[in-house]
């Protein structure tokens, strides 16, 4: 029989500590809604959409009601829409008339996002490829919804630094577009190395070609559970902090489980993956910055920050795999920096810069995510940026990406507003000095020595 | 049997179990255990319930307690079992 302490506990976590269910994303397959012409495609899209997904925003509420815990967001990730519409688009406005369907059916369905306008370049581009990429800064001006994301490299293929090249240019572009709004737009942008194929988090989620026609992935959180547990320890030694992470993390994944395969069996989908993510919101008491202050920094960003991170990820991972049956998507802790209060403010305080994010990206999940620039900054330092980041990813074989939002407008020091889950962010100065010769060289980085296996 | 717990969490006063177990009982809701802890001035109690013999469904059940609570100043939630047996045993 359970007892009233773990009841009193498991109540503690949802109503003081922000525990929540982060994400449930439906993975659909559009593959099968290639139709003769755009107009065609468009219809099949919309209407497969919206027949899988009509009862996924109920249903996730259903779940929460049944359980007592908070589900967030309901969301969907689709094939990449490059190989989707790679027959029947012929210029980029082909594609974001797919892009446009897809925020209409995103608004009928009621969920708050829909992931997979996306190509997967890491080793060459097709002409389709291509043309959805040069789509990108307009497709996200005119929708609400869609998000976005381009796979660049991989372990297994090296750098495309032609892509680089031109994902910089199209950053600078969207931003320019949605500069009313602190360009918003690159808010719903990812750029990846090592890109998961199952990853329920926007704006990098896509439904991968090696996946079934439909699934459900759902993504936990908890940074405010594992910051109070954390409390408890204080002054105590590195077995203790590492078991009682550890122990956190079974917890909140378990939550995790049942809900993902609540939602599977309800609406008779099978069940892909959890995503063990510690993911921060701007609410407070929902931070990672926070948990690496209780662990003993005075901000994040301090000296010995990359080295408390790599264990609080390390222990989440350890706790979350042996609680879930799957795991998957990006699995480990999430560093945004507009969503995190205590990031902002080791920002704000000078203690947190753009080159110890990068250090930290290194032993996190992801990578240099949700990061105010200033609007002046160059293209080629853009894709400077992301090169460096896509390096780490590839030669540690890991997951790395890049969120970076250049507000045309405004300067270091001064503060974007994204609204929402995206919070806000004080603009950080970037490294100006030029990288043009490097990425105007043109073609590929080869493939890490390491990446030979066979 | 179709178990849930119900807790309720607030300041402690006269009469809040008695409000309580009148609710349940008028909706043919048995209760199997009962378990109540007072931290800091504050009134928590558990209870693991059977609805299956009652005609309301979970989700109304939760709804007319958690007015209840409104009522008499604490927060009354009920939740499958599951979540707690989830987070708690391997």
């Amino acid at each position: 029989m359970i007892s009233i302490n773990e009841v009193l506990e498991t109540n503690a976590m949802i109503s003081k500590m922000n525990l929540d269910v982060r994400t449930i994303t439906m993975g659909i397959s559009l593959l099968d809604c290639v139709g003769n012409d755009v107009d065609e495609t468009c219809k099949r899209i919309y209407e497969k959409i919206t027949t899988y997904a009509k009862d996924l925003v109920k249903t996730g509420n259903d779940i929460s009601q049944k359980y007592g815990i908070p589900i967030v967001n309901k969301r969907i990730s689709i094939t990449p829409v490059s190989l989707v519409g790679g027959s029947v688009c012929k210029t980029s406005a082909d594609f974001v008339k797919i892009a446009k369907t897809l925020d209409e059916a995103a608004k009928t369905v009621g969920v708050n996002f829909i992931g997979g306008y996306s190509a997967l370049v890491s080793k060459g581009m097709t002409k389709a490829d291509e043309l959805l990429i040069r789509s990108i800064p307009e497709a996200l001006a005119t929708t609400g919804k869609v998000c976005s994301s381009v796979n660049v490299g991989s372990t297994k293929t090296g750098i495309n630094m032609d892509a680089v090249k031109l994902i910089g240019e199209m950053i600078l572009e969207t931003a320019e577009l949605t500069k009313d709004m602190d360009s918003l737009g690159c808010c719903k942008f990812v750029v990846f190395c090592n890109a998961p194929d199952d990853n329920p988090f926007m704006a990098g989620a896509f439904h991968g070609v090696t996946e079934a026609d439909c699934v459900i992935n759902v993504g936990v959180s908890g940074p405010g559970v594992v910051k109070k547990a954390l409390e408890e320890v204080r002054g105590k030694d590195f077995e203790v902090l590492c078991e009682t992470i550890k122990k956190t993390a079974f917890k909140v994944t378990r939550v995790g489980q049942l809900v993902a395969k609540e939602a599977s069996a309800r609406l008779n989908v099978p069940f892909g993956i959890v995503d063990l993510s510690l993911a921060p919101t701007p609410a407070v008491g929902d931070s990672v910055g926070e948990i690496l202050e209780e662990i003993g920094l005075e901000y994040a960003g301090a000296p010995g920050t990359t080295a408390a991170l790599a264990l609080l990820n390390d222990q989440v991972k350890k706790g979350g795999v042996m609680a879930s049956s799957y795991v998957g998507g990006l699995s480990g802790a999430f560093i945004p920096v507009s969503e995190d209060q205590r990031m902002i403010d080791a920002v704000s305080a000078g203690a947190l810069t753009l080159e110890k994010l990068e250090a930290m990206t290194c032993v996190c999940s992801v990578g240099l995510d949700m990061i105010a620039i200033p609007g002046d900054t160059k293209a080629s330092t853009i894709s400077g940026i992301i090169a460096d980041e896509m390096a780490l990813g590839m030669i540690n074989q890991k997951t790395t990406a890049v969120r970076l939002i250049p507000v045309i407008g405004k300067g270091v020091g001064e503060m974007a507003e994204f609204g929402g889950l995206l919070g806000y962010a004080p603009i950080m100065p970037v490294n100006n000095f030029g990288c043009d010769k490097f990425i105007n060289r043109g073609g590929r980085i080869p493939a890490p020595i390491h990446s030979f296996k066979n | 049997m179709k178990k849930r717990i119900v807790t309720v969490v607030g300041k402690d006063r006269v009469g809040i179990i008695a409000k309580v177990c009148v609710y349940l009982a008028n909706n043919d809701i048995n209760i199997l255990d009962i378990a109540q802890t007072i931290v800091g001035g504050y009134f928590n109690m558990m209870m693991v319930v059977d609805i299956e013999k009652s005609s309301k469904s979970t989700d109304l059940v939760a709804s007319e307690l958690g007015q209840i609570g409104e009522e008499i100043g604490v927060q009354i939630k009920v939740q499958h079992e599951k979540i707690f047996e989830m987070m708690h045993r391997i």
